[in-house]
């Protein structure tokens, strides 16, 4: 791989190599400013007949360069690189750098262990899901299952690296080694063939790692690097992230069908996708200083992202898969997950409970298909909301403070006193949320994307609500590491598709009550009045446009300043507008049948989810 | 003329069928290429290591880790059986010894002087694999297992649970359109894959667990009598696994829908034969559907001509194709495509998409997202 100077990259492909489909993007310079101007996709091709990955990555940069009429791929089926501009009644070819991502074949899995599950293996955890894997399990010390029982456990997955922590610097080695004692007798065999040793990493106790590598024999292959926990009041996930990048593009994708050939191929390294994600949100929260929720709802999993000031002022990134929570084959999982009596809640009109049950079940069993009435629509949304909701639940559990922190407290604390591990995730505090998923980014109205998405999260005081337009996140996180200003312009211009705006009260009363005033300015909106609890009202407020807001909370209700305390902000507006949300948080549906009912339909025609 | 792809399963009366049977971890292949099998012979067997149980001796006997290789009486690659002393403390002026018995049988596996731990490897687990198909072996992959081919009848059902099952098929139905009841079960079907209609209630798979019965096929069931039978709500269809006493397949769908007619009489032509059956199911990366597997006898194949042939339901969709709507609010309805607009269309749920236009047998025409079909018939 080349480095290449930033100010001579004009023409940029970026690829993202999915499980069905391998989707390509060209980004190019005009005018001074970055733009993703043409996109195609094709079917991925890791799987028999092909099992080649360049194969579709051919075909949809072929498709690509179509539409752009620029050819990007010469004879012998390879990427032509540098850009040439059109010369002689040819027309321009190549680019200048070619980038990708990849979560074809399941994605990167991994097994994670650690000594306490609430700090080492919690830390563990942390850097393998931020590095863009799936966790398969966390083994602890203290994860309530018997020694044997861990062990069956490890035999029966079959990870594509084990990542293990453990004690902290000078601390316990015993314990450490003791997981050691589990994973060895286990034999964990790698997910893709025999040919290779089940890549280990050891970030644990660096006074541990010589006994951990006795333990273990030849079947693994063991790499140490720095401890992730060195002290327990501080993480140190940088050089496991590290790591497990480095083995996800020796070991895993070596042995995925083409993949040699692709790392060949790209001037940055592959990344799996879900980190490629996680990076640009952390892009964009550093570039405008703001906290980021970022979700990605697909069939069978939800990916949740967030980045949110720590208790030191500095941004910390969190993200969790929800393994079972999905919009198609997780659909069911979803229903018994949160009973089908919260899903209904969403829902305003009667369904019958068994005919619905069948209906969960064939989409289940038939994940390709989709609603055709209207009927089925509300309920595949309401679904959603309930999906979202408790992906956002594990979302917050997970994304805490370090936890097993000794806190250093003063007479003046006892009153205000914080436990250690307290979740970070403040939608208070949260300025930007941006959805992905086909729920969310093919919903026939937008404004059924913005409904989700505050029934599901509940935003508290000003939060702008924005889609990915075509799932281009990917492309952006890898290209962010080689062109951060090039990843942030297009970000901005082309990825987002910004909703709108939600301004929401905290707190609760009773329907009818003053919930708080408002006086909105600006070039094209221009009102005031009062909002009672229980309100949801929508005003139009164009993409482009802002106006400013002055909120004035009733006793009781906080909009960002404190119980009762008046707000003042500038908003930005969108394809849906500004939604001024009274219903209270936490939002909670009225429980009698009959008059969630009405009331979710006096939501809905608020928001004008279903009008044509 | 317009045409698209679209999945759909395979149901086929004459096929030929490759089955690739292979051992989890590396084993003995016992057949050789050219080896006539029956379904139910073993092919390939191998033993998976035994359960490993760690003890921890220094928490045992209150002893440094360090202390404990030198206290041990058993030592790596030793047997065990249960009760053995596995170590002895030097106690006291050679007095209050303390000691160990083991509370499993197995193979000393390690002694670790770091932690203290000794681990103990019970005995090898034998796992056996069968050919599954009544055939030929074609390949035989050394250490791993075998590739079985076989001209068969096969069906692949929607969604099943159980794994793999034997026996004759014996019909329980008359139509495909009636219900399977609990009463159209005999006790002489004990053993038998029975092949029902339409939905079958949960009280009929109940029955059909207390007679005996080997496998129980039918158009749908209900989700409720699934979470019935299972005893829990299936959150994820991966299937296979599930020990009922039965295993259970339905070829179309959940609710009230009866088997199509072609996979119906297609069973009901091989009443009698011996068939293999496997519920497993994963909708995910690499799907997998439930299979019935009827193996075609010579007879057969002399009647037919010799050759046998393979045909494959999914495919392109083009006017005059049979196909069945697959999602509400016609779940279930069977017609001809009688067109494929290209342009994409408003749904009722506000949606644009491709669709495609069904001549139903009632002789309704109905207009339903590409999406929502599966081709069935050849």
């Amino acid at each position: 791989m080349t480095k290449l100077n930033p100010d001579q990259i004009n023409v940029i492909l970026a690829t993202d190599c999915g499980s069905t489909t391998t989707k390509a993007i060209l980004i190019q310079k005009i005018d001074g400013q970055y733009r993703q101007t043409f996109r195609g996709e094709a079917p991925t091709t890791v799987e028999q007949p092909v099992a080649d990955v360049t194969v579709g990555v051919v075909n949809a940069a072929t498709e690509v360069g179509e539409l752009a009429g620029r050819r990007l791929v010469d004879e012998s089926g390879k990427i032509i690189r540098p850009a040439k501009p059109a010369s002689d009644g040819q027309p321009p070819e190549g680019c200048d750098i070619y980038i990708s991502t990849s979560s074809a074949g399941g994605g990167l899995q991994m097994l994670v262990t650690g000594v306490v599950r609430e700090m080492t293996a919690a830390s563990a955890k942390r850097a393998a899901l931020g590095a863009g894997a799936i966790v398969m399990d966390t083994i602890a010390s203290n994860d309530r299952r018997k020694p044997h029982e861990q062990i069956q456990r490890i035999r029966e997955l079959r990870p594509d690296m084990i990542l293990m922590a453990g004690g902290t610097d000078g601390g316990t080695v015993e314990h450490v080694v003791q997981i050691a004692e589990l994973i060895a007798p286990a034999k964990p065999q790698p997910r893709f063939g025999s040919g290779y040793r089940m890549p280990v990493i050891y970030a644990g106790n660096k006074e541990a790692a010589k006994y951990v590598d006795e333990t273990f024999d030849e079947s693994v292959e063991l790499t140490v690097v720095e401890n992730i926990r060195p002290v327990l009041e501080r993480e140190n996930l940088g050089p496991a992230r590290d790591q497990i990048h480095d083995v996800f593009l020796e070991h895993v994708m070596a042995h995925a069908p083409g993949y040699d050939k692709l790392i060949d191929w790209t001037d940055a390294p592959i990344m799996p996708t879900p980190g490629a994600v996680g990076d640009i949100l952390q892009e964009i929260a550093k570039a405008r200083g703001i906290n980021v929720v970022g979700v990605d709802i697909g069939g069978a999993t939800t990916d949740m992202f967030s980045v949110f000031d720590g208790p030191d002022g500095e941004p910390v990134f969190n993200r969790t898969v929800s393994a079972n929570l999905g919009m198609s084959y997780s659909i069911s999982n979803v229903c018994a997950e949160a009973g089908m009596p919260s899903v209904l809640r969403w829902v305003h009109f009667d369904m019958d409970e068994r005919e619905l049950r069948n209906r969960v079940k064939n989409k289940m069993i038939r994940p390709t298909t989709i609603p055709q009435t209207l009927e089925a629509l509300v309920f595949e949304q309401a679904v959603s909301r309930e999906a979202l909701r408790l992906a956002y639940i594990q979302h917050r559990e997970f994304a805490t403070t370090l936890k097993g922190v000794q806190q250093q407290r003063t007479v003046g604390d006892t009153f205000a006193q914080q436990k250690s591990g307290q979740s970070i995730v403040d939608n208070m505090k949260l300025d930007l949320m941006v959805a992905s998923g086909g729920v969310l980014s093919h919903a026939p109205r937008m404004e059924q994307t913005a409904s989700m998405l505050i029934d599901a999260f509940e935003p508290e005081g000003i939060t702008e609500l924005a889609k990915d337009s075509i799932f281009m996140m990917p492309h952006l996180g890898v290209l962010a590491s080689v062109h951060p200003q090039a990843a942030l312009e297009v970000f901005e211009k082309d990825c987002l598709i910004y909703l709108g705006t939600c301004v929401a009260a905290k707190g609760r009363s009773k329907p009818g009550k003053r919930c708080f005033t408002y006086e909105i300015t600006g070039s094209t909106l221009n009102e005031r009045g009062e909002m009672s609890f229980g309100e949801v009202r929508l005003f139009p407020l164009g993409l482009g446009e802002t106006a400013r807001i002055v909120v004035e909370p009733a006793r009781g209700f906080d909009l960002g300043n404190g119980p009762g305390k008046r707000v003042e902000r500038e908003v930005r507006g969108g394809t849906v507008g500004l939604i001024l949300d009274a219903r209270g948080r936490p939002l909670i549906p009225p429980e009698d049948r009959a008059e969630c009912r009405r009331t979710v339909k006096e939501w809905s025609e608020s928001l004008k989810l279903y009008e044509g | 003329m317009a045409t698209a792809y679209t999945p759909g399963l395979q149901v086929t009366d004459r096929m030929r069928y490759r089955a690739r049977r292979v051992l989890p971890i590396a084993g003995d292949v016992l057949v050789s290429v050219g080896d006539s099998v029956a379904a139910q012979d073993v092919v390939a067997r191998t033993e998976l290591p035994g359960d490993a149980t760690p003890i921890n001796l220094a928490n045992q006997l209150s002893l440094t880790p360090a202390d404990v290789p030198g206290c041990m009486l058993k030592y790596e690659g030793d047997r065990v059986e249960v009760g053995d002393v596995l170590a002895r403390t030097k106690g006291i002026f050679g007095m209050f010894k303390g000691e160990y018995a083991s509370k499993v049988a197995g193979v000393i596996e390690s002694v670790s002087h770091v932690t203290g731990q000794v681990i103990v490897r019970g005995a090898s687990i034998p796992v056996e694999v069968r050919a599954f198909a009544t055939g030929e072996v074609v390949e035989v992959m050394p250490g791993e297992g075998v590739i079985v081919e076989a001209d068969v009848s096969f069906v692949q059902g929607i969604f099943g649970i159980g794994g793999e099952a034997f026996g004759p098929i014996v019909m329980a139905c008359h139509d495909h359109t009636q219900e399977f009841t609990s009463d159209l079960l005999r006790d002489d079907m004990r053993g038998a894959v029975v092949i029902g209609g339409a939905r079958m209630p949960g009280e009929t798979i109940r029955k059909a667990i207390d007679t005996g019965v080997s496998a129980i096929v039918s158009g749908g069931m209900d989700d409720a009598d699934l979470k019935g039978v299972l005893g829990y709500d299936l959150g994820v269809a991966i299937t296979g696994t599930e020990r009922i006493g039965l295993t259970v397949i339905i070829t179309e769908g959940f609710g009230e829908i009866a088997m199509a007619q072609q996979t119906f009489e297609l069973l009901a032509s091989r009443a009698g034969s011996e068939a293999a059956v496997n519920g497993a199911t994963q909708i995910r990366a690499g799907v997998l559907r439930p299979e019935i597997v009827i193996p075609v006898n010579a007879d057969d194949k002399a009647s037919s001509g010799g050759a046998a042939t393979s045909t494959h339901v999914a495919g392109v969709l083009e006017v005059g194709t049979s196909v069945r709507i697959i999602r509400d609010p016609y779940f279930g309805v069977i017609g001809n495509v009688a067109g494929l607009p290209s342009e994409p269309t408003v749904l009722g749920s506000g949606s644009k998409a491709r669709v495609l236009e069904v001549a139903c047998e009632s002789g309704e025409k109905l207009t339903v997202p590409r999406a929502n079909v599966e081709i069935i018939g050849g």
